[in-house]
């Protein structure tokens, strides 16, 4: 059965350090939970460091043909664990001294490893496993502040995952009946002459489920919500790395399809309207939050894109890995200059940003114009591989309505950077200064540029073969 | 040497924004440091020799995004040779202008360095995704530009240029992606697209492509009917940031005509062809017309812009009407280059003339001044010079940049003939504007109105010796052009 567990030390390195994390912080005085931090952040880079180093493993699968180590897993082992260092980072001032400091590392930990999984696995019922995986520490981050908007967050968060969830599980029950089997590989003969209709069904309950964790239309609806009403850490987190898992994991069933459905179809619609939805809702949003909480939204369609012609186009794949490495530390950097100023909250409240700490302001800037898709940032190389697979997979028109809805979504981030290079706020008063998301924030920025200006070493390296 | 011409001021911008100088400091080391790049141009265009093949000057290249086809490639030639160096004229020119500047001055310095890298890495660029890199965070620049230092409804004009502007880029984006694609292999390298010249057999996408390149180009030029955020991003921009948006920033638009748009789509430009040549006849009666009612200057420069766009549209239009002979297209297609020059010279000074009154009294409004000549008599004389200059009078620049394109689109065809009228307007609408300001008894804000101070005299007066400089001895500069010119139409009658 292939029974590799080394092929699996990433995933274990999380395992391992979520236990440990919580054996240590429920021994540990409270002044003294920065070792559960240390240890943490410890588990999070051995896995960087161990997905790194497997990047080079021939290309296969393992545990009875359950779990690829490919290169989509490596991107998105790679981006997952940065991604939730780059939470712990921003998020340790506000965490640091509090009464669930260590379980909130814990939660984090076992997040990602559910969003690792889940990007990584080849069989639906190892997806199921991970959905619950990533989904159920989602809940108790959401809910961790017990604030009234943070416990409807979470009951919303709840009762919309669980829904997805049973779908999900639906779906799975249906295409192991059609098919005759779970793991892709045997999946993919067993559906080919499977009715369209049952196959439909199975197809749009293992979607629903996916695209809760994505947070695409139609399971979108906690994700402004959470983003608004969570900690800062909890609404980076469950913004960006849930996503990466989910949306390769649609691109990886999305190959498996026969033809006998227009799958590529029904995929480009939803990006279509997921990100059309996301920006019109951002429109009028004034706290940034829920503001941010609706643009990752919008992202999600873009994301979409490169899924929607996942067996058309040869560029598919290395586009949404890169799309998905850019979003997520373009969105970790604005959610960092987010917690480095806890106290400005809406888009007026950023007045002045420039002002008292220019550095923010340059941080902020340079994450609003890469949501936008401005050169020379990384989601614009994104937004250009991206389209570039679309087109070239035959689906003009989903490019011409991402270009609208890029021009669309200047005008909320417009919102938020035209306020924080005005002259003086109403208050002049100095920011509570919170060291750590400053840092996390300039460091992010300055991986944006980084990224962007050189995607030209990091392309060809996610342009790998898809096993199943 | 090019990219340090392209890079020095975004360096110089990056040192400035981020140490500590003091004002004074920071305005000369401005100065200094465009004083640096104009002479960095001047040796530019001291060693460069047209390249016998039709090829670039001061080519430099380096990988960057190998897997999309997109490398650092940059060169010069006889069409953005001339725009590289009225960039360098223009922001030297803006520098010592703002030499009293109060607001924020190190982070104009800043800024205007920033936007001074993009413009030249624009006319530099020999790839389309640099290109575009180059076009958005001009965008991006101006819009702090305008909503840094505007004044008025400063904040809206610089978003509504910012959303018409980048709508613009997007469509470019879009349309480059298509050229890509068509191109085997596939790349965003744009000598090779235009060897090339993909899709010239397939017209359908062709003229989709050239759409959506043309939108783009059009929004940012502007022309009828996209231009309509040129205007109150104009009036709300302070002098400097009018002046470069108007001299350099619309250059982006009509470069891109002759730069990508004619050489990499050409049987779709002929197709094409009548529908831009119909409008830029639009443009330049349209812009006119409207230019001649208006009662603020500021407005009524800028609708001179879209005309004088408008002729550029006329001659890259009838460039493209193969049937006609090559010699006319060619004389067209250097006026049009000439005139981007030119307009950029006449424009840039008006604007800076434009901002003394608003610098003085505070309005732009013809109506609050009167009888000007009296207490300011230099600056009378010098926005006569310029108002001259800009109706194409006989030795300035503008006469030669608008007599070839005359002549060379109407012996391509005779419907160009429609917008000599323009020539009329404009002449027109700077006259009446004249004799509102600066004629009569002196009324209103012009009592006691300062003559122009040393910095605007040296600034104003130098845009205008050069407009002089090419409207008398035009022939170093149509040397330079003629042969660009030539192979750009010898690639667009593919």
């Amino acid at each position: 059965m292939h029974e590799e567990p080394l092929a699996l030390l990433p995933e274990i390195c999380l395992l391992a350090g979520a236990v440990v994390t919580l054996l240590a912080g429920s021994f540990l005085p409270r002044e003294r939970q920065w070792v559960a931090r240390l240890i943490a952040a410890t588990a999070l880079f051995g896995s960087a460091v161990t997905a790194a180093t497997a990047l080079t493993d021939p290309v296969r699968t393992v545990y009875g043909g359950t779990f690829a180590v490919d290169t989509a897993t490596g991107a998105v082992r790679l981006v997952v664990t940065s991604a939730t260092l780059l939470v712990i980072g921003l998020g340790v001032d506000e965490l640091a001294g509090t009464r669930r400091e260590s379980e909130s590392y814990v939660l984090l930990l076992l997040g990602a490893l559910g969003a690792s999984v889940m990007g990584s696995t080849t069989d639906l019922l190892v997806l199921v496993i991970a959905f619950l995986l990533g989904s159920i520490p989602l809940y108790g981050l959401i809910g961790m502040l017990r604030s009234p908007g943070a416990a409807e967050a979470a009951l919303k968060t709840y009762l919309l995952g669980a829904l997805s969830g049973i779908l999900l599980l639906l779906g799975t029950t249906v295409l192991y009946g059609l098919g005759g089997a779970t793991a892709y590989a045997d999946l993919a003969p067993g559906l080919a002459g499977a009715p369209a209709a049952a196959l439909a069904v199975g197809l749009l309950g293992v979607l629903a489920g996916l695209l809760f964790k994505a947070g695409a239309v139609p399971g979108h609806f906690w994700v402004p919500d959470a983003a608004q009403a969570a900690g800062t850490p909890a609404a980076a987190f469950l913004t960006t790395v849930p996503k990466i898992g989910a949306l390769v994991a649609i691109h990886r069933l999305v190959t498996v399809l026969p033809a006998s459905i227009d799958g590529p179809l029904l995929v480009a619609v939803l990006a279509a309207v997921t990100m059309t939805l996301g920006n019109l809702a951002a429109f009028t949003q004034t706290d940034v939050r829920r503001l941010l909480g609706w643009s990752t939204v919008s992202q999600v369609g873009y994301l979409l894109m490169p899924v929607a012609v996942a067996s058309g186009s040869a560029a598919a794949l290395p586009a949404l890995l890169l799309y998905l490495g850019a979003y997520a530390v373009t969105n970790l950097a604005a959610f960092a200059v987010v917690a480095a100023v806890p106290d400005r909250r809406t888009l007026e409240d950023f007045r002045g940003l420039a002002a008292s700490s220019p550095w923010l302001a340059g941080a902020l800037l340079v994450a609003l114009l890469s949501l936008v898709g401005t050169p020379p940032t990384a989601v614009f190389v994104g937004k250009l591989t991206v389209f570039t697979a679309a087109w070239d997979g035959g689906l003009v028109w989903l490019v011409v309505v991402a270009a609208l809805n890029s021009v669309a979504s200047l005008f909320y981030y417009l919102r938020w950077i035209a306020p924080a290079f005005r002259r003086g706020g109403p208050e002049a008063e100095p920011d509570r200064s919170r060291t750590s998301a400053s840092v996390a924030a300039v460091l992010a920025a300055a991986c944006v540029l980084g990224l962007g200006l050189a995607a030209g070493a990091v392309l060809p390296l996610l342009d790998g073969p898809l096993t199943r | 040497m090019l990219s340090l011409i392209v890079f020095l001021p975004l360096g110089a911008a990056l040192v400035l924004g981020a140490s500590p100088l003091p004002d004074a400091v920071s305005r000369w080391a401005w100065v200094a440091l465009t004083a640096a790049e104009l002479v960095l141009v001047g040796v530019l265009v001291a060693g460069y020799d047209t390249p016998a093949d039709g090829g670039l000057g001061w080519e430099e290249r380096a990988r960057w995004i190998p897997s999309v086809g997109s490398s650092y490639h940059v060169g010069v030639d006889g069409l953005s040779l001339p725009l590289i160096a009225l960039t360098a004229v223009i922001f030297c020119a803006c520098a010592v202008y703002a030499l009293r500047e109060g607001r924020r001055p190190r982070a104009q310095a800043a800024l205007f360095l920033f936007l001074q890298s993009t413009c030249m890495g624009l006319f530099a660029a020999q790839d389309l995704i640099l290109f575009f890199l180059f076009f958005d965070l001009s965008i991006v620049g101006m819009y702090f530009a305008i909503a840094g230092w505007g004044h008025g409804g400063a904040a809206r004009s610089a978003l509504k240029f910012f959303l018409y502007t980048f709508l613009g880029s997007l469509a470019l984006l879009v349309g480059f992606i298509g050229l890509y694609l068509a191109a085997d292999p596939h790349t965003f390298d744009i000598p090779e697209l235009v060897a090339a010249a993909p899709l010239a057999d397939d017209a359908v996408t062709g003229a989709w492509v050239l759409g959506a390149v043309l939108l783009g180009l059009a929004v940012k030029t502007p022309t009828v009917p996209f231009h309509t955020w040129l205007p109150p991003a104009h009036t709300d921009a302070s002098a400097i940031g009018s002046a470069v948006l108007a001299g350099i920033l619309l250059k982006m638009g009509t470069y891109g005509f002759v730069r990508i748009a004619m050489p990499a789509l050409p049987s779709a430009w002929q197709a094409w062809a009548w529908v831009i040549l119909t409008v830029g006849v639009v443009s330049v009666l349209y812009g006119a017309l409207v230019a001649l009612a208006q009662t603020d200057v500021k407005r009524m420069i800028a609708y001179t812009s879209v005309n004088h766009m408008g002729y550029v549209l006329v001659a890259v239009g009838a460039a493209g009407l193969v049937a006609s002979g090559t010699e006319a297209r060619e004389l067209a297609v250097t006026g049009a280059v000439t005139q981007m020059v030119s307009h950029g010279l006449i424009t840039a000074a008006l604007f800076l003339l434009a901002g003394v009154l608003h610098d003085r009294a505070g309005s732009y409004a013809m109506d609050d001044y009167g009888g000007l000549a009296a207490p300011a008599p230099r600056y009378a004389g010098f926005f006569a010079v310029a108002a001259f200059a800009s109706l194409g009078l006989p030795a300035f620049s503008g006469f030669v940049a608008e007599f070839q394109i005359f002549a060379g689109s109407i012996g391509a065809t005779w419907v160009a003939v429609l917008a000599v009228p323009g020539i009329l307007l404009t002449a027109a609408l700077f006259l009446r504007a004249y004799q509102r300001l600066f004629t009569g008894p002196t009324t209103g804000r012009a009592v006691d109105f300062r003559d122009l101070r040393p910095r605007e005299l040296l600034s104003v007066g130098g845009l205008l010796l050069l407009s002089l400089l090419v409207g008398v001895a035009p022939w170093p500069l149509l040397d330079l052009i003629a042969p660009a010119a030539a192979s750009v139409v010898g690639l667009v009658s593919r």
